[in-house]
């Protein structure tokens, strides 16, 4: 089914990723055009409607752009039928996405701030459910036939800070649905990440939340192909090699691990970098022969820290690599409180903490 | 600072005195006829004829000037980015929190959404609390932590402030479930948008409420737009008195302070004795959603100009006092002037308020004393925080 769409693409990039115009294109010769996140999301649903007469955008707002500008054009190009507004009703949105889904087709959701998910985690969570029963009661799906599947829903949904979000627009609810067997999480780190991510994430048989990181939207601009590809879920990328400490993390947060890595550097610390990329079902084989060489790990995500996907990948490494680690598994997250409206850059995981963390992981 | 305390029954309001040339002793009632009629459903509507009186129309129109000039400078602080986050602005919709206190007491309580700087005036807050909370000051209303979308008031019932649409109706059924089991005599008006109202949220509460016979008020402030949704691109049937099936409604001209004061004595009245009721309130906000919508491309500026021009609440409120010849242009221009420097004093004192101590972040999340520490990373203690401030930002 995959590969009836576009091409899949092994992108390894030297350095860098937000704003780097050093990677290797794939294998296809069309061209490639600067871009900013918010335009490789739109591009990705521009070809995903483009591709699949079955599938569809619908959201709160999404028909004049949705508050971000990442639907723009969609329903002047595709029509009203297949980019619609909904009401104001984030269950209800859920709830439709995974009817229409079930009839075998596309549904590409927007949730307006990963904060307004909540009245909709049940939904997606029945979600799941539904997902189980059809493919894994094989019994069931005996009896019908294997005909019915929601896996073809994707829920769109702009999380983290934004620098003044205050408590309703800077969450980071990703930890909640990698609580839930059944679903996908996957969060991209920059424009070109974006296109292909959720281009996978729009074709992949299994309902997927993909989390977008709102401050990156203008912010990251990179070198973008114009066609149409496709990035592997589940594969971890190392972005940055090193051989001191591995630092492993996801979406926004990247950017700021970068620039402790290269202050690290100056003090003679070599860091090794992971784009997590899919937070479930997670790529544990690449972080794992990471830290065997390294001996040491440290993970960060703007997400309170108690709970958060962190404490995740920290229990597995341990129990996968226990006799190789050389100091304890370091985790430098948001702060165990609502995220703050005046106090932001203390909640944050800021590169000050980063570093100084390393230092100590290091130093051990 | 706040909202002039004078009652619709009170007599001589010593901020109104010094605008006043002739004696305001006339409090004698008047009786005015509301705008339009009210729309019932399922209930018989009350009298056109509202009675108010001088001093109570000096004050509608005292209040309501005051929350106007309160947004627009909020608007201009935020543009000086001295507010931060999300700002929703209530202009044009002024009669709806007004006339809303005229017709209930400081026991009944209220409960809104994140537009709710004006509601808190309007329930006895004070200028500086608004404008400190505003910008995160420690005098403000919530100490800081709460800004544009959080306002509270404990001592006069106004249970905020509420960012995720239609969240705060169901919260308004617990309490007015406590205000009748506890026979306070008293109700909760639940305030909430017409984009909120397609939300599940409030066919639950409606549900509940009826089924206990709850003194609940559940009202929709109708401006028409759920952001850059017009009402009727959302909803089937935006007659939203109506959508409470079994719920009797009624449909306000919320443009008209004095209708809105007819229909909240109304609705408390019936509240009490037969359960929850609707009040739609057909209003309008001038300003965009909120500050990063400049409010013009979902709708037109004739449309918004019509309104300003033909329902503006401060204005109908002007024509009434001039026509009943309560008072005079340049009172009123009076009036203005010294609510536009009691603006700018609350501000320039807010400005001076603290900000919060970063030690107040990790206040108020759980109660103190009862075993709970903050964790704040696995590398840092509360306690290293305060030590470790240079990593912190
Ligand atoms: C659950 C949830 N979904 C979406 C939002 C984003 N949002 C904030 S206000 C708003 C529009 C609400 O419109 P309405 O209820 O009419 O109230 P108004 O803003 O007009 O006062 C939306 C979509 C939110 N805050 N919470
Ligand atoms: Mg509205």
């Amino acid at each position: 089914m995959l590969t009836k769409f576009g091409r899949w693409v092994s992108l390894v990039p030297k350095r860098g990723f937000s704003t780097s115009t050093s990677f290797q294109k794939g294998a296809s010769e069309e061209g490639v055009k600067s871009m900013n996140l918010c335009s490789a999301i739109n591009q990705a649903l521009h070809i995903a409607l483009d591709t699949d007469p079955r599938s569809y955008v619908f959201g709160e707002d999404v028909s004049f752009g949705g508050v971000f500008r990442c639907t723009n054009g969609l329903a002047d190009q595709f029509g009203k039928k297949r980019v619609f507004n909904t009401p104001l009703c984030e269950q209800g949105i859920v709830g439709f996405g995974i009817g229409l889904a079930a009839m075998g087709n596309q549904a590409i959701a927007e949730i307006q701030f990963a904060d307004y998910i909540f009245p909709a985690f049940d939904q997606a969570i029945t979600d799941q459910f539904c997902f189980q029963i059809v493919n894994e009661a094989a019994k069931f799906r005996y009896r019908s036939g294997n005909q019915f599947n929601c896996g073809g829903l994707t829920i769109r949904t702009p999380y983290g800070a934004v620098g003044h979000g205050g408590h309703y627009h800077s969450q980071s609810p990703e930890a909640f649905f990698c609580h839930v067997p059944g679903i996908k999480v996957v969060i991209p780190r920059s424009p070109r990440q974006a296109k292909g991510l959720l281009l996978s994430c729009i074709r992949d048989p299994n309902p997927i939340v993909f989390f977008e990181p709102k401050w990156l939207y203008r912010l990251a601009v990179e070198e973008v192909p114009e066609d149409d590809y496709m990035l592997p879920l589940s594969e971890a990328e190392v972005i940055r090699q090193g051989s001191d400490i591995t630092l492993v993390g996801w979406g926004a947060q990247l950017s700021t691990m970068e620039q402790a890595c290269l202050d690290a550097e100056k003090e003679g610390i070599s860091c090794e970098l992971i784009d997590l990329k899919t937070l479930i079902p997670w790529d544990k084989e690449t972080v794992e022969a990471s830290v065997k060489k390294t001996g040491r790990l440290l993970v960060s995500h703007e997400a309170p820290i108690t709970g958060g996907f962190g404490a995740e990948i920290s229990a597995s490494i341990v129990e996968r690599c226990f006799s190789r680690l050389e100091a304890p598994v370091a985790r430098v997250c948001g702060l165990d409180t609502p995220f703050p409206l005046v106090f932001e850059p203390f909640y944050m995981p800021t590169k000050n903490k980063i570093l100084d963390a390393i230092k100590s992981t290091v130093n051990y | 600072m706040a909202l002039s305390r004078l009652s619709h029954r009170g007599v001589g309001s010593t901020l109104l005195r010094p605008f006043s040339a002739r004696p305001i002793s006339s409090d004698a009632t008047l009786t005015i006829e509301t705008s339009v009629p009210f729309t019932a459903h399922n209930c018989d509507p009350p009298s056109r004829d509202v009675a108010t009186s001088a001093p109570e129309l000096l004050t509608f129109f005292r209040d309501m000037a005051l929350m106007r000039r309160m947004e627009i400078a909020a608007d201009s602080l935020y543009k000086a980015k001295l507010i931060r986050g999300f700002c929703h602005l209530y202009d044009g919709q002024e009669a709806v929190a007004v006339g809303m206190e005229a017709g209930i007491t400081k026991r009944d309580c209220i409960i809104t959404a994140y537009r709710d700087h004006c509601t808190f005036l309007g329930r006895g807050g004070t200028l500086l609390e608004v404008f400190a909370e505003l910008m995160g000051r420690r005098e403000g209303c919530s100490k800081g932590k709460g800004g544009s979308m959080h306002f509270y008031k404990k001592e006069s019932g106004f249970y905020g402030g509420h960012g995720i649409v239609g969240a705060q109706i169901p919260l308004g059924c617990g309490l007015a479930f406590a205000q009748k089991y506890s026979k306070d005599e008293a109700v909760t008006f639940a305030l909430y948008g017409d984009g909120a109202a397609n939300q599940g949220q409030l066919f639950e509460a409606l549900n509940i409420a009826a089924l206990w016979d709850l003194p609940a008020i559940l009202v929709c402030e109708n401006n028409h737009y759920g952001m850059g949704t017009a009402e009727w691109r959302a909803a089937k049937s935006p007659a939203y008195y109506k959508r409470g099936d079994y719920v009797p409604g009624l449909k306000v001209d919320g443009m008209d302070v004095l209708a809105v004061k007819q229909a909240c004595k109304f609705a408390k009245e019936h509240a009490l004795k037969n359960g929850p009721l609707i009040l739609e309130m057909d209003t309008y906000r001038y300003h965009g959603h909120s500050m990063s919508d400049p409010g013009s491309t979902y709708r037109t500026r004739d449309e918004i100009s019509g309104v300003r021009q033909e329902r503006d609440p401060i204005e109908r409120v002007r024509k009434l006092l001039l026509t009943h010849d309560i008072a005079a242009e340049k009172e009123l221009k009076d009036i203005e002037k010294e609510i536009r420097k009691e603006v700018d004093e609350a501000i320039a004192k807010a400005k001076e308020s603290p900000m919060p101590d970063p030690s107040d972040l990790f206040t108020n999340v759980y109660v103190k004393g009862y075993g709970v520490e903050v964790l704040i990373s696995s590398n840092y203690t509360a306690l290293e925080f305060y030590r470790r401030m240079d990593i912190f930002s």
